[in-house]
């Protein structure tokens, strides 16, 4: 495959695999990085043989795998997340989902960015960047405000989900 | 996790409520506070006297410095809290809606910051 075909690949399926992992894992920045991982490892692979017949379960147990690593690291300074670990590797030992599973986790995390405890303009950009996968630059130039200050947003969106415990 | 949810309303107005609606809110209060204890999100809950009774408290270059109040400068103020344990904000909302002053106030929903070690 060539690294074109493999980036449309990406572009397709972030979306969706990313709201998976988003459930999977319960934290939004653990998912966005694991899913980075999966993406370096993917475009490896891929390069040099087949794809996989689901791309986007491949993509996401490669991710949930990469999420458990990062949490371990963790894990090694707090006991507490050592439960967290235990969790998802059982969670790991699961089959993988079929694709309508997938289809709910999207409508599961469009509700969380749009959260009434969120303004209005907070539950479109969270939505317009996690759920569509549009960049920061992208979505600040919408707002027509600075790309830092959409970063903030987000950033404390982010946090207000974890810590307002919004499902 | 636990929240709390903090009522806000305006005591001036509320001080001007007849007995029998004040009476009513009273029993509503009651039966609330029995609901959320029988369903176990119940951790404590007070109401507080007015701002007329507040002192404020400040240490300045190590001086404490107390001032009287503060009244009702803003149009709402600081009545009462629930401490609730909720599964999650949601939860959290739908005990929050359920306070009778939510009515006439607005109730802030707080998580309480838990320190893991």
């Amino acid at each position: 495959m060539t690294p074109s075909e493999i980036e449309k690949i990406f572009r397709d399926e972030a979306g969706r695999a990313l709201a998976t992992l988003i459930r999977l894992v319960g934290d939004f920045d653990l998912a966005e990085d694991a899913l980075q991982d999966a993406f370096a490892v993917a475009l490896e692979r891929w390069s040099a043989g087949a794809l996989p017949d689901n791309p986007r379960a491949w993509l996401v147990n490669v991710a949930r795998h990469k999420a458990i690593d990062r949490v371990r690291r963790q894990a090694v300074f707090r006991g507490k997340q050592q439960a967290l670990v235990h969790e998802l590797e059982l969670n790991a030992q699961a089959p993988d989902e079929p694709p309508a599973m997938l289809d709910d986790d999207m409508l599961r995390l469009i509700f969380t960015c749009c959260h009434p405890a969120f303004a209005a303009e907070v539950q479109v950009a969270l939505t317009l960047r996690t759920v569509c996968g549009l960049s920061t630059t992208q979505v600040a130039r919408a707002f027509l405000i600075s790309e830092e200050a959409m970063a903030q947003r987000l950033v404390r969106a982010k946090q207000k989900i974890r810590l307002a415990g919004i499902p | 996790m636990q929240y709390l949810l903090m009522i806000y309303q305006n005591e001036v107005e509320y001080a001007k409520i007849d007995t029998g609606t004040s009476q009513k809110m009273s029993a509503e209060y009651e039966a609330f506070t029995q609901s959320i204890i029988r369903n176990g999100n119940f951790k404590a809950g007070d109401r507080l006297r007015p701002t007329t009774t507040a002192t404020t408290v400040r240490v300045r270059d190590g001086k404490t410095l107390t001032t009287d109040g503060p009244f009702a400068e803003t149009r709402e103020q600081l009545g009462g809290y629930y401490l609730i344990e909720a599964k999650d904000l949601n939860a959290a909302i739908e005990i929050a809606a359920r306070i009778p002053s939510a009515r006439l106030g607005s109730i802030e929903v707080r998580p309480i910051w838990v320190y893991d070690r």
